[in-house]
């Protein structure tokens, strides 16, 4: 029975699966013909598993969106680009494996590819540092973005990071440097940006890569100013008030579409996509061509003027003026 | 940004460094006040004439965004800007306080609307755009409003074509506004793109403490990068550094001093001498005097 991870909130689950198995192991033993119960049983199964994933709380979301199985910018890349060559190294000394990218093809488009790695077990992990870059890291994206600039290739960037690293090298290089270089250097690029948060989008780890001209994330994928946890430490002054942090911090897609943050948000199958991995690959590929061939028929200064007039459009606040007062973007 | 907040709040809390610097002198109402670096005991106004800065030490007390104007502004020349705009709460955010609460807590306490004071001014008579943050204003933390004020200021100098200097202190993001928050780094970062792409000068001024969401945006992103001495400047928080690595680190770990050691701040500026040193750097970069 144990084959498969199972997060808290789906346990109510496993005695239906265990179930299905007994009756299916009885059936092999014996003549009974079972198939009526078999698909009761996994009919009822199913659609628990959709009420238990349509009413997740933001705080489940999260355990969805970290799900070691979830399908990671690797998988992606395996899925649906042809003539997937990696890329590696920030020409100042480093080659960081947290933060990945390369060239390859998406139907028949050629589009440079990067994004957040992180690791399916502990081995894998530590050697990916948990999805948590480097300096060195964001310095190689902006490496192949320019690339990409150079050599007209849309840019596809996958989100998938708890932040970006924290630690005595990290800031010894200049974290905070190289992500901000990143943030003003996207706005200069003359080539579609599309990127998506495929799992947790943390924070600057995150929009170090993340200026798009079309931000898109999963159904049960997460975008955070500061993870819960330190958010609840902080302001709650109790780690264990995170679940009240996450809700009131606004980190699913709904929220963000609702804040003018995100512009699409791509459905998952009850279970997550790391019930049906093929699947989420397919949705995700579909968008990108779907918001590539509205994008590359613009021209470059019309692109880049629209992707200056969508960041600066986020935020909200009260303009107070002689005549009454109003809000504004 | 989440990290280095957190440090600042767990460090206020326990009365380490943030609070030890201005709260001593500026919260006794006497004539004296007692330095928090070096013990010495200074008469106030001494002190303000100093620009809050020890002459004993050189230890550099916090001062708030009128003072920090009146240090670099010619007399009667700086224009406030955008001085309308006013914080909203677009999450509904409660922790055990509403956010809304906050606000008006620090709206009374400071006099200020959010904080950041952006403007126009003179330096030595040549235009300069001037935004200064206030750590008093919820830790200087940036919500929509410091990042529409800024972005605002940054796009008024490349439409007038004037050099730009932010005045950093903040502790990163202001979580009460979630995703909203950390766009601004994203919105003013274009701003600066564009500034930069007409080839007008861009400084920021690393005060204490410059950490977070503001170090991974605009902070960091100036054609030269002034700071403070010993400015506690840094992307996370040394509490999570620590953790994560169980050795300590370096005394000077994260100032300002470290950060020109490694080749991300061009020069330490003592306060004393930050409005010669902009207009020096004005004049070398060819801005012109006015009437
Ligand atoms: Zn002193």
């Amino acid at each position: 029975m144990a084959r498969r991870y199972l997060l808290e909130f789906e346990k109510p689950l496993v005695e239906l699966e265990k179930q299905i198995e007994q009756i299916r192991e009885l059936a092999r033993d014996s003549e009974v013909d079972v198939s009526q119960q078999l698909l009761q049983l996994e009919t009822l199964a199913a659609k628990r598993r959709e009420e238990i994933f349509a009413a997740l709380t933001p705080a489940q979301k999260i355990q969805v969106a970290r799900h070691p199985h979830r399908p990671s910018t690797l998988d992606y890349i395996q899925m649906f680009c042809d003539d997937w060559i990696e890329l590696h190294g920030d020409r100042s000394g480093s080659d960081d494996q947290a933060l990945i990218g390369g060239v390859g093809r998406i139907g028949e488009r050629s589009v440079l590819l990067i994004g957040h790695q992180k690791g399916r077990d502990t081995k894998e992990n530590v050697a990916r540092n948990f999805g948590m870059a480097t300096p060195g890291g964001y310095r190689k994206a902006l490496r192949l973005m320019d690339h990409a600039d150079r050599f007209r290739l849309p840019i596809i960037t996958l989100i998938d990071t708890p932040g970006a690293y924290a630690g005595l090298l990290a800031e010894e290089q200049g974290q905070g440097e190289a992500i901000a270089v990143n943030l003003r250097e996207m706005f200069r690029l003359r080539v579609p940006i599309i990127a998506t948060v495929i799992g947790e989008g943390g924070s600057g780890g995150a929009l170090g890569i993340g200026v798009a001209d079309r931000l898109l994330m999963f159904q049960h994928s997460v975008y955070t100013v500061a993870s819960p946890e330190a958010c609840a430490s902080i302001l709650w002054r109790d780690a264990a008030k995170a679940p009240e942090a996450a809700a009131a911090l606004k980190i699913t897609g709904q929220d963000l579409l609702t804040l003018g943050v995100v512009d699409e948000v791509l459905p998952e199958p009850a279970g997550g996509n790391n019930w049906a991995p093929l699947k989420a690959g397919e949705v995700l590929r579909k968008a990108i061509e779907n918001h590539l061939d509205q994008l590359t028929s613009l021209p470059i200064s019309k692109l880049r003027q629209q992707r200056y007039k969508k960041f600066r459009a986020m935020g909200r606040v009260l303009e107070q003026k002689n005549s009454g007062e109003g809000i504004t973007a | 940004m989440p990290v280095s907040l957190f440090d600042w709040f767990a460090d206020r809390r326990k009365g380490q460094f943030v609070g030890k610097v201005s709260q001593e002198t500026d919260e006794s109402d006497g004539l004296w006040g007692k330095c928090p670096e070096c013990g010495q005991v200074v008469y106030r106004k001494d002190l303000q004439a100093n620009a809050s800065v020890c002459s004993n030490c050189g230890h550099h007390n916090r001062i708030n965004s009128d003072e920090r104007i009146s240090l670099i502004a010619d007399q009667n020349t700086f224009e406030a800007t955008d001085t309308q705009l006013t914080p909203t709460d677009p999450l509904g955010f409660k922790d055990r306080r509403a956010y809304a609460d906050r606000l008006r807590e620090s709206q009374a306490n400071t006099g200020l609307k959010d904080g950041v004071i952006t403007g126009i001014c003179r330096v030595e008579s040549m235009p300069l755009a001037l935004a200064v943050m206030d750590f008093r204003f919820m830790g200087g933390s940036m919500g929509s409003v410091v990042g529409e004020k800024i972005t605002r200021l940054v796009e008024k100098a490349t439409s007038d074509r004037l050099p730009l200097l932010i005045v950093c202190a903040s502790g990163g993001a202001r979580m009460q506004e979630g995703m909203l928050s950390l766009m601004q780094m994203a919105k003013i970062s274009g701003a600066l793109e564009r500034h930069r792409e007409a080839e007008l000068l861009y400084m920021p001024l690393l005060t204490h403490p410059t950490t977070g969401g503001v170090t991974a945006s605009f902070a960091m992103l100036g054609d030269l990068i002034l700071a403070e001495p010993k400015a506690l400047i840094g992307f996370a928080g040394r509490r999570v550094i620590e953790q994560t690595l169980r050795e300590k680190l370096p005394d000077n770990f994260q100032t300002a001093e470290y950060l020109q050691e490694h080749g991300f701040v061009d020069t330490i500026v003592p306060r004393t001498r930050l409005r010669k040193t902009l207009a020096t750097l004005l004049r070398l970069h060819g801005v012109k005097t006015v009437k």
